[in-house]
């Protein structure tokens, strides 16, 4: 668990939530997309994932999406953008450990371990996984089709 | 209203939420159990057990006693014209259902039109959207007010003759907006279609008059009046139950058949109640009714009303809350937050009024389509209920004050 002051943490999910990264979905060619409706919330966002061979290129979203799901999609995607396929799926599996309140590797994760607490409102996991899984599934398809 | 001795009924009410008294405003969704539900159901299984319509021995006698005096009370209830038009299932939704299969399998030809509307929950109009799908059928949607209610001359201006039943719920559970059904039913009945209404949303809240409305079919549930989970009411008028077979086939529902498929079902309303059916749960029901009845739904009304104008009022003076619903005349309060003029997605608003005890709804509350009419993503819906008090809005709305952004956030750490 990061000792890192709890008002920051907020902060930086404040700041993701008003001025959301990669907020623009794009027609160019190139792109992965995958569309994600949450079942129990507004949350409906598409993410996009533009791969050249093992190296994440560009990662965009939008969509509805409350606080959670907006500032956690948006800090994934700045987080993995010019990482390999295999690093951000080290970063992805991290993240998922840090939700479930398993042992992670907090440097790894950088901005995105203020989520470490979402669990405490268990309703709002799904918040703070939609986009990171939407972005893990198509780094999964990306390589069955290699 | 003698809300404190009522609230001694339902024991759920001491309990906390997140370290807080419960304040339990979700009672569109379902709502709590009073002690003599609770006791129905305990006594079924601690003392009657036995299944019904099956045995020869007094325990079974007792449950059949039981289980066909709560037919007969349900049907008092809803003021139809005899027992048997009530047939229990499982709920609204499998009411709606059964419904639309059996008139679209067996009384609809190509070409027909339902009629229902963009206000609806999925269960009234998601069946039909499948039936319209399998079969040529086209589902055509009564065109909303710009508050979002159903009007007599809108639907007027949808009906034509190609429509042979319309769909549609008595009080819509985003707005609560209370439909003219029996307009409507009039209007519909002399273009000859049917009419099937979703009392999900008004069988716990207003007097329920089927032959005085004249729906040809209305289902209800017990949970969202104080009753089980798992068991509601398929009405139906008597000649429209005996005509149509029904969807569903196995113990109970037929008198005889043999191995050439010859089969002979029993009258309506057996026919249709295939398989043990949920008897402690009709039973509870039954209990329901009673709490209810001795409480008047003339009281329950106008005490929900008290409570929305009241929230209505304090809401109003935050500064910070739209309500989308204002006139509704129904304890629905739907309403959005908002910090600094940006709208603070319903969800996060849900969740910080869970850390302060308080139970809300935030979404689209299964009326997706709702969405589009009302232009937000979201909203958080506050309904009321007879156990409900001033207090506990006064604590809603204490906690409202503080729901900015960053206190919405806060709540994670």
């Amino acid at each position: 668990m990061s000792e890192i002051d709890p008002k920051l943490l907020r902060d930086i999910i404040m700041d993701h939530y008003q001025y959301p990264r990669n907020h623009e979905l794009t027609n160019e060619e190139g792109y992965l997309s995958k569309h994600m409706a949450s079942d129990s919330c507004i949350d409906d966002i598409t993410v996009q994932v533009k791969l050249d061979q093992d190296t994440i290129q560009d990662v965009r979203f939008d969509g509805e999406a409350c606080t959670i799901s907006t500032a956690s999609t948006s800090i994934m995607s700045e987080l993995v953008k010019g990482k390999t396929t295999q690093e951000a799926k080290e970063i992805i599996q991290n993240y998922f450990s840090m939700i479930d309140q398993k042992e992670y590797d907090e440097d790894l994760l950088e901005e995105a371990v203020a989520f470490q607490n979402v669990g405490k409102q268990a309703n709002r996991i799904n918040c703070a996984t939609i986009g990171w899984k939407a972005l893990r599934d198509m780094i999964k398809e990306s390589e069955g089709q290699s | 209203m003698e809300t404190e001795k009522i609230r001694k009924d339902f024991p759920i009410l001491s309990r906390t939420m997140s370290g807080h008294p419960l304040i339990y405003f979700d009672n569109g969704a379902t709502t709590l159990k009073p002690q003599p539900v609770i006791d129905a159901v305990v006594n079924y299984y601690t003392y009657l057990g036995a299944n019904a319509h099956r045995g020869d021995y007094e325990m079974s006698a007792q449950v059949d006693s039981a289980y066909e005096g709560a037919r007969k009370k349900t049907a008092n209830y809803l003021n139809a014209s005899c027992p048997e038009e009530i047939i229990f299932n499982s709920g609204s939704s499998e009411g709606l259902n059964q419904v639309a299969l059996m008139l679209t399998q067996q009384m609809l030809e190509p070409g027909d039109v339902i009629l229902s509307d963009e206000s609806e929950h999925a269960s009234s109009v998601l069946p039909w959207m499948h039936a319209c799908k399998e079969h040529n059928y086209t589902l055509e949607y009564i065109p909303l007010d710009n508050e979002g209610k159903i009007t007599v001359e809108n639907f007027k201006k949808a009906l034509h003759p190609k429509v042979k039943v319309v769909c549609l719920a008595q009080v819509s559970n985003v707005l609560g907006f209370t439909a003219p059904i029996k307009e409507i039913v009039r209007l519909a009945h002399e273009q000859g279609a049917l009419v099937v209404v979703d009392g999900a949303q008004s069988t716990p809240h207003l007097p329920i008059d089927v032959q005085d409305l004249d729906v040809d079919f209305f289902v209800f549930s017990a949970h969202k009046m104080c009753g089980p989970t798992g068991v509601g009411v398929l009405y139906g008028k008597k000649s429209l139950l005996d005509q149509l077979e029904p969807i569903f086939y196995g113990g109970e529902s037929n008198a005889r058949f043999n191995r050439c498929g010859s089969l002979i079902l029993k009258d309506t309303p057996l026919k249709y109640e295939s398989g043990t059916q949920p008897i402690e749960g009709v039973l509870g029901l039954s209990a329901a009714i009673d709490y209810i009845e001795s409480i008047g739904k003339e009281n329950i009304h106008a005490y929900e009303m008290e409570l929305k104008r009241y929230f209505i009022e304090k809401g109003k003076q935050l500064g910070n809350i739209h309500f989308y619903n204002e006139n509704a005349e129904s304890g629905i309060c739907t309403f959005n937050v908002f910090d600094n003029g940006q709208m603070i997605p319903s969800q996060d608003v849900a969740s910080y009024l869970n850390t302060k005890g308080i139970a809300v709804r935030s979404g689209t509350h299964c009326a997706k389509m709702l969405v589009d009419v009302l232009q937000v993503p979201g909203t958080c819906r506050a309904s009321f209920y007879f156990y409900n008090t001033k207090d506990e809005i006064d604590r809603l709305i204490e906690a409202l004050k503080e729901a900015t952004l960053e206190n919405c956030i806060n709540i994670f750490f």
